[in-house]
């Protein structure tokens, strides 16, 4: 992907794009900036092997008690790492006036809002994901896990990034709305948190994990109808109030 | 149709009209709850398992179903707000968040109290009160974020928003509570059972719960009209109010 | 009435300690609920007077 090639977000409404090209070119857009910043990419990851680190040092060595508590420590680090990348979902273009074009162009602004919220969950729910197995060995996870703790994350992080975009959409206008944002959001993530969790605590056992993927797909369905639309309807407040 | 609805929407009509309302709603409350008190304290009889401690329940039930229950008017409240537009609705969002929370917290504080008697220890990781501190948090980030706008408006559609985000989450939550709970501790002794109350334990909480729910009537009206005298200070029959009353 | 008298209320055959606090926090949290709303009807009234009588010396030192 060339810079050259970049659609800038401001050539939305000079004409009436089709939707699936505005929605792409969105998608394109972010991922190009993010990539730009390839620190700033890493960073979610580096506080995530950070935090799982911290825990055996906090709690014990023991590979016995680490692998009981393993789903839930990785669950709970991978959704802090989430909450501490959305503050960026649209500072940036909030700040340079990029986000108010975006609610101006003559495509349906949930969709393109959809795009921002799909670009983040590309750079940050699924390489933390990928890269939740290695940390899941230093936990003394069985390598029979590491397909459903894969599977969990990716689905479950799209939920997050969905309901986390409303509450990122909500405090963008504020100077100083990390801190509310972690008070707005994580009570909200509590239903991903436990069936994520409790689907890889059943995979460690052996047992069946379907049911708690059709879960967490029904909150991700469910997050995809709504979201998007209410992060709008936040945006907009944002950028006019 | 629209102009009946714009006369209610209208705070000095609200002013007018529920002004006479508020002793009867005030004094029925204290009747309801002195009752209530009297009953469920010294009458009723007391529970064949959990003895006198089940006295708590007649506070404790009341203070949740309220937590609940004005949840339940926040988002009603901010979808008259972000529809019609009608600044009364969310004067009343105003006023009734800070009373759930105090309904919520209530609700956590007797039910932790009762878990000591009835478990051996302040906390349980029981489903309802599991939920209910969710239900806390989710009442304090509603107050917060309302606070964190300079702008008066931005902060109303904003506390809007985010009610109906929660009103929306909130079965899905109780539901996953629900769910997380019974896959780790099998439920032995739930504090309120349901099975067959006899008619002198449950008519005296019927009548706790009435006296709450006038409470939170008065309060939220007479809080209510506070937020109109706050918010409509510059206007001259707020100022022709002020000067007669003092 | 389940209690022989009043001290036996008082006492809630061994469990005063968990109701009495429960009952406590929860009519005391009514009524400061009711106090406050009270005492803010007060302040927001005498507000709205002083910055009448503000405005109006304002209006005749300027006249």
């Amino acid at each position: 992907m060339s810079a050259d090639r970049l659609p800038e977000a401001s050539s939305f409404n000079t004409s009436a794009a089709p939707l699936r090209y505005a929605f792409l070119a969105t998608i394109r857009r972010d991922l190009t900036l993010k990539l730009r910043r390839r620190s700033e990419l890493a960073n979610p990851l580096v506080f995530f092997a950070l935090i799982i680190t911290l825990f055996p040092l906090g709690i014990t060595p023991r590979q016995e008690v680490l692998r009981e508590l393993a789903p839930g420590l990785l669950w709970v680090s991978a959704l802090l790492a989430v909450l501490l990348s959305l503050d960026g979902l649209f500072r940036d273009d909030f700040e340079d006036g990029t986000l108010e074009q975006l609610l101006l162009s003559p495509q349906p602004s949930s969709l393109l809002v959809l795009a921002k919220i799909t670009a983040h969950w590309l750079t940050t729910g699924l390489p933390l994901a990928f890269m939740a197995p290695l940390l899941g060995l230093m936990l003394a996870l069985p390598a029979t896990s590491f397909p459903a703790l894969c599977a969990t994350l990716a689905l479950g992080s799209a939920s997050l990034s969905l309901i986390g975009a409303i509450g990122a959409a909500l405090t963008v206008g504020l100077k100083r709305g990390g801190v509310l944002l972690s008070l707005l959001i994580l009570p909200l993530y509590i239903p991903v948190l436990i069936f994520g969790a409790g689907a890889v605590k059943l995979a460690i056992d052996g047992a069946v994990v379907m049911p708690y993927l059709a879960l967490l797909g029904a909150l991700l369905a469910a997050g995809l109808a709504l979201a998007p639309w209410a992060a709008t309807a936040a945006l907009r407040l944002s950028v006019n109030g | 149709m629209w102009q009946i609805v714009h006369k209610l929407g209208s705070p000095k009509w609200f002013y007018r009209v529920s002004g006479p309302w508020l002793p009867w709603l005030w004094s029925l409350s204290v009747v309801l709850l002195v009752i209530g008190t009297v009953w469920g304290l010294a009458f009723a009889p007391a529970d064949y398992q959990q003895g006198d401690s089940f006295r708590i329940i007649y506070v404790h039930v009341p203070a949740a179903i309220l937590a609940q229950s004005c949840f339940a008017l926040l988002a009603i409240c901010a979808v008259i707000f972000l529809v019609w537009r009608i600044k009364l609705a969310d004067m009343a969002a105003t006023v009734a968040a800070p009373f759930g929370a105090a309904m919520t917290f209530v609700a956590l504080f007797t039910g932790s109290v009762w878990g000591i008697p009835t478990w051996g220890t302040w906390w349980v990781w029981d489903a309802r009160l599991t939920s209910m501190l969710i239900l806390l948090f989710l009442y304090l980030g509603i107050i917060a974020l309302r606070g964190a706008f300079t702008s008066r408006d931005s902060g109303s559609r904003a506390a809007s928003i985010l009610a109906l985000v929660g009103v929306i989450n909130l079965p899905i939550i109780k539901y996953s509570v629900n769910w997380w709970n019974t896959l780790h501790q099998p439920a032995t002794f739930s504090l309120t059972r349901q099975p067959a109350m006899p008619a002198e334990m449950w008519l005296p909480l019927l009548v706790m719960v009435l006296g709450f729910y006038m409470f939170f009537a008065a309060t939220v009206t007479f809080r209510t009209r506070n937020e109109i005298l706050r918010r409509e200070s510059r206007t001259r029959w707020v100022r022709e109010l002020a000067e007669k009353t003092h | 009435m389940s209690f022989e008298s009043v001290s036996a209320l008082l006492h809630m055959h061994g469990y005063a300690p968990y109701v009495w606090p429960a009952w406590g926090v929860a009519l005391g949290a009514l009524a400061l609920l009711a106090l406050h709303a009270r005492y803010e009807k007060r302040q927001l009234l005498r507000d709205i007077e002083r910055r009448i009588r503000r405005e109006r010396v304002n209006h005749d030192t300027q006249a």
